[in-house]
């Protein structure tokens, strides 16, 4: 925590500030009955800063995408606090959630469901506008165009007739990024943008958020269970394990020094192109994540952890430690 | 809208489009044509019966059945005394006047009734007149005299003591070779009713129209009240396709809005609907309306009113919600809802839009079942009480026992009119399936 | 090992009618895989991968156009047999295949220990009892616990059920076991897990594989040889390491320098363009559109080139170089 208090200190206030946050869902049987809380996020504190790229990596179900979704004000946190720009989300109301929603662009994972089918391009981008009060037909009509030309899909009156079934994977995630900057936001979320795309058009949907973050100097939170795309698009990386942050350094710290076991067992899965694969076993550290449902106490990776400690790991929960500068991990063998 | 221009391309290639479509265009046009020539109040007028009607038969078939089999059946034959030699002369205190009104009769059936309508003007008392009846070979039959007010209606069909004089109907017997054996066979050639009247007042005059009904009647016959079905006929096809129309928007667009609006609140909004809905699918509709239609009013809007009011929570609202359901949860709704689209914006704009391809085909194919549903009521009885339908029509052929007495065409038209309309949306709106369905947008 | 191969793939070509037209989803294919090989064929989406696999097992659509070329399985001409042979002496019992996404197409209502039985007593006609046995012991290969058997497929996580849908295809012994995308919806640990599962089935059970995916990394767990396809062609076959090391297409090239290294700091290079499509592709070489190094042979289409021990390449590029051109095999 003192590294996170120095750090904003120096720069100035991070964009989004995020403490203890828990996004628990109910499981009710027969619309009534409470039978317990399905625990997505559940209790994670990070900063954001301006201008920042970041990852969250996790495998499915750790509680990213619902993490996502909460940043978006699209899930109500159960508890915890998430702050924007110095405001507290969930008291936003009317014009200021409306603010904040134009302030935060959303680029989701499938592209061709991120796009109404029954609307053409030109309809797609115009409805963010619609939605906030741009009523002048010309005034959108520009910020569309600017729009698609920072996509890299203008200029041309050709894509904004097409519907999106017309377009390629690619040109429909420009389609869905340029949605998202319609409203120029201060913040893109980007829910796992290249996983449904082949592996030519990844680099080119990459390359396009990392220039159009930099330009704008837009803070950018990519959501992502591949590591090896991370390194060259994010500054900072958040590893997530059922529903927590397990660890979080600078990406080169992180690849390089991974200290939690479990992101230890991540890179261990993760292989390089190299004929010589083949010929290797992998070690993968047995079972399954957690239910979310029930989590296991104490550390939530100790029951798949090769370093598991019985009677500490087991029993309580670890906190944040700092094995290395500017490097956290939450996990018992780094306690000093 | 470049896609529904698509979609529509490509229904040109199903012949079943192409014939519904022409048999919905024929419909419209009808209706157009209905709507333009006879107005709404005038075809309430002539649907109340009366006067209007009285120089047409009661229960003539239509005339083109008639020749089409074979038949020579007369028609209806009106000889109005302007058209006559009348010849008058004039005497103390008023005038006598002679009106021959004579015409030819090739038809070889009688007719089905005569009537002598008379209209005297400025007559200071009731004038008198006296008929009499020359048949092709030249004889004289009296029909006798009276007195005659100054809008009358002499019923020679209905003369007693005429046809008492005859042995027969006066209609058959005044045209009947005088031939005495067996079966009465008419007399072809030029009859002539002669009117001797005397009329009290200077500038008195007489008009006078003989009627001599026939057994067949214009394109789709007579009914027991003289009316011509035609306009019943007509006025029935843009009654039904406006009920139809607007009891299937009615519905369909309620029952989507509400289903949508389920779907997108849940929880207790959503059970609410479906519990409303479940309690009304077991609520049977026609008796609703049957009580509606005995205690209230048979009004044909408050109908309407009450069918939509019935479908709103209809079996419509599950199929919807199944279909919406996933759309629910769909990538682009979420994103609608990231930049701040409201609640009614992404149920109108996002949610129902997605399945409206699929939804126009039942929609076309629920109009018919509307048009039926009227006219079940109007055959039970229950019709609008001015308004002319196709099921008024079957209606009145039914308490007339139209069936067994042998005037089907009071009943094959309105039901086939019926049948093509339900044949023509059927048949369009399963081409329409066929186009919208099975892609539902991909590729 | 032996030479002679598994499975001979002579000129395979698959063309659909669609409504715009012909559409060349597999054109001219040609490739063997030698028993205990694993071949990895990559691509784009729309590749034609797919429907590659599809037609060597005979799971086709109803608009094909033309469906013809040479499949030698051992010594049985695949293409002479009669559907009712195909699915009695080839389909499942000799060639199994993993479907895309066969883990979401379980039955919902069945136990996955009968669906997994299922094979054996439909294609092979065993007794209940002697499946049953057989079906734990592919359990066990797959490393899905036995009492799973009596469970449902929604009861299952990802990784299970992906190693169900493998065992189903296993169940039978067959000598080649068609994988399409096997692991592209799952978490990369249980990817790793996976591909661990089918390397120690390929070592122990000596059985050949043919895993279709888009993802190189995932392709390099298990491949012995490569085949890029591009358009409906295979570009370049090789052996894994010279596909790997020192691949001989551009495209391959290309490819292989768009993939984002999680160890190496090279950054990753986009393809520009855009692949044609299968419906009237450009004539000549399919990729010259998006090739640097495009000269003017480009225009005319190249054949299968041989560049070196089983490497075949078609690009004019190499017509100088490793011997006679035309589709000739080792």
């Amino acid at each position: 925590m003192s590294t996170e208090r120095a750090a904003s200190a120096e720069s100035t206030s991070p964009l989004v500030s995020v403490r203890d946050l828990r996004t628990w869902f109910e499981l009710r049987q027969w619309g009534f009955l409470r039978v317990g809380s399905v625990r997505a996020v559940d209790g994670v504190s990070f900063d954001l800063g301006r201008g920042e790229s970041v990852a969250f990596v996790g495998e499915s179900g750790c509680g990213k995408s619902s993490l996502a979704r909460t940043l978006l004000g699209l899930h109500r946190p159960t508890g915890g606090e998430v702050s924007f720009d110095g405001y507290r989300v969930q008291d936003l109301a009317g014009r200021d959630l409306q603010w904040y929603r134009a302030s935060v662009g959303y680029v989701q994972q499938d592209p061709y469901g991120a796009l109404p089918p029954f609307m053409d391009v030109r309809r797609i981008l115009a409805e963010p506008l619609v939605v906030h009060g741009v009523t002048d037909r010309a005034e959108r009509e520009r910020r569309i165009r600017r729009a698609l030309e920072e996509v890299r899909l203008g200029p041309g009156d050709a894509i904004l007739d097409q519907f999106p079934h017309m377009l390629s994977g690619g040109q429909q995630q420009r389609v869905v990024i340029a949605r998202a900057l319609v409203l120029e936001p201060a913040m893109i979320i980007a829910d796992e943008p290249v996983s449904m795309l082949d592996a030519s058009v990844r680099v080119e949907i990459l390359n396009l958020l990392r220039r159009i973050q930099s330009e704008r100097s837009l803070t950018l939170a990519f959501i992502t269970h591949d590591l090896s795309t991370v390194r060259h698009y994010a500054d900072r990386i958040f590893v997530m394990y059922a529903g927590r942050i397990v660890e979080q350094a600078q990406v080169d710290e992180l690849l390089e020094h991974p200290q939690h076991p479990y992101t230890q067992a991540l890179l261990a899965a993760i292989a390089d192109v190299d004929a010589a694969n083949a010929r290797r076993v992998r070690d993968v550290p047995a079972g399954e994540p957690p239910s979310l449902l029930h989590p296991p106490p104490g550390c939530r990776f100790h029951p798949r952890c090769p370093h598991a400690m019985a009677g500490t790991c087991d029993v309580r929960d670890p906190g944040m430690f700092e094995p290395r500068r500017d490097h956290l991990s939450a996990c018992w063998l780094h306690e000093r | 809208m470049r896609r529904w221009l698509e979609g529509l391309r490509e229904l040109r290639r199903y012949p079943s489009a192409i014939g519904g479509l022409a048999l919905i265009v024929f419909l419209i046009a009808v209706s157009v044509y209905t709507v333009i020539a006879i107005p709404y109040s005038q075809a309430l007028e002539l649907w109340r019966g009366g006067e209007a009607w009285r120089m047409h038969p009661v229960n003539a078939g239509p005339v083109w059945v008639d020749r089409l089999l074979g038949g020579d059946k007369p028609d209806t034959t009106v000889v109005r005394s302007e058209d006559a030699e009348t010849r008058s002369a004039a005497f103390d205190g008023g005038r006598q006047v002679r009106i021959p009104l004579s015409f030819d009769y090739p038809h070889d059936d009688f007719p089905s009734e005569i009537n002598l309508f008379l209209e005297t003007r400025d007559t200071e008392r009731e004038a008198f007149v006296r008929l009499r009846w020359q048949t092709p070979d030249g004889d004289i039959i009296p029909l006798g005299g009276r007195r005659v007010a100054r809008e009358d209606r002499i019923s020679i069909s209905q003369n007693q003591t005429l046809e008492g004089r005859l042995g027969m109907p006066p209609h058959v017997g005044l045209f009947a070779r005088s031939t005495d054996a067996g079966q009465p066979v008419p007399d072809n050639g030029r009859y002539r009713l002669i009117i001797d009247a005397i009329l009290f007042g200077e500038d008195a005059s007489l008009e006078a129209d003989l009627v001599v009904y026939g057994r067949v009647h214009g394109i789709a016959g007579t009914d027991h009240q003289r009316r011509d079905l035609m306009v019943a006929l007509l006025w029935g096809t843009p009654v039904a396709l406006a009920f139809g129309l607007l009891a299937a928007v009615g519905t369909t667009v309620t029952t989507l809005v509400i289903a949508a609006t389920g779907v997108w609140f849940g929880g207790l909004v959503d059970a609410t609907i479906q519990r409303l809905t479940e309690v009304n699918i077991i609520l049977p509709v026609l008796p609703v309306l049957v009580m509606v239609g005995t205690l209230y009013s048979t009004n044909i809007w408050l109908m309407l009113g009450v069918v939509i009011a019935l479908g709103i929570f209809s079996a419509g609202i599950k199929m919807y919600r199944a279909m919406l359901l996933p759309i629910r949860q769909a990538p682009y709704i979420e994103a609608a809802r990231a930049y701040g689209a409201g609640n009614a914006r992404i149920i109108l704009r996002y949610m129902i839009p997605r399945i409206l391809p699929v939804l126009i085909p039942t929609f076309v194919t629920l109009i018919p079942t509307y048009v039926f549903l009227e006219a079940s009521l109007a055959v039970l009885g229950l019709g609008d009480p001015v308004l002319p339908t196709w099921g008024k029509v079957l209606n009145d052929a039914q308490t007339q026992s139209a069936l067994y007495n042998g005037f089907y065409y009071w009943v094959i038209a309105p039901a086939l009119l019926l049948m093509l309309t339900g044949l023509g949306f059927a048949m369009f709106g399963f081409a329409l399936d066929r186009v919208f369905n099975p892609r539902l947008r991909t590729q | 090992m032996a030479a002679r191969p598994l499975l001979r793939v002579e000129d395979l070509q698959l063309h659909y009618r669609t409504r715009r037209g012909i559409a060349r989803a597999v054109d001219g294919v040609s490739f063997d895989i030698r028993a205990n090989e694993a071949l990895v064929v990559l691509g784009e989406s729309g590749c034609g991968k797919s429907s590659l696999a599809k037609a060597l097992l005979r799971i086709l659509p109803r608009n094909v156009h033309s469906f013809r070329g040479q499949v030698m399985l051992g010594d049985t001409d695949v293409m002479a047999l009669g559907d009712e042979a195909f699915r009695r002496d080839v389909q499942w019992t000799r060639v199994a295949m993993v479907m895309q996404a066969a883990m979401n197409a379980l039955n919902p209502v069945v136990r996955v220990g009968e669906q997994v039985a299922e094979p054996l007593r439909v294609h092979a006609g065993w007794s209940r009892e002697r499946a049953r046995e057989r079906v734990v012991r592919t359990f066990e290969q797959v490393g899905v616990a036995t009492d799973f058997l009596q469970r449902y497929p929604f009861e299952l996580s990802g990784g299970m059920r992906q190693r169900v849908v493998l065992a189903m295809a296993l169940v039978t012994e067959p000598e080649l076991v068609i994988l399409d995308e096997p692991t592209s919806a799952l978490d990369v640990l249980t990817q790793a897990s996976i591909m661990n599962v089918l390397k120690r089935i390929k070592r122990e059970q000596g059985t050949s594989f043919m895993l279709i995916t888009h993802d190189v990394a995932t392709s390099s767990e298990i491949a012995d040889r490569v085949a890029l396809m591009y358009a409906g062609q295979m570009v370049e076959v090789a052996d894994a390491d010279a596909f790997f090391h020192e691949p001989a297409h551009p495209y391959s090239q290309m490819l292989m320098a768009s993939v984002p290294r999680l160890r190496q700091q090279t950054e990753p290079a986009p393809i520009p363009g855009q692949p044609p499509e299968l419906i009237e592709p450009p004539a000549g070489c399919r990729f010259a559109d998006r090739c640097p190094r495009r000269f003017d042979r480009c225009a005319r289409e190249p054949e299968p080139l041989r560049v070196g021990e089983r490497h075949h390449v078609r690009c004019w590029l190499h017509a100088g170089s490793g011997g006679a051109g035309g589709g000739g095999r080792a």
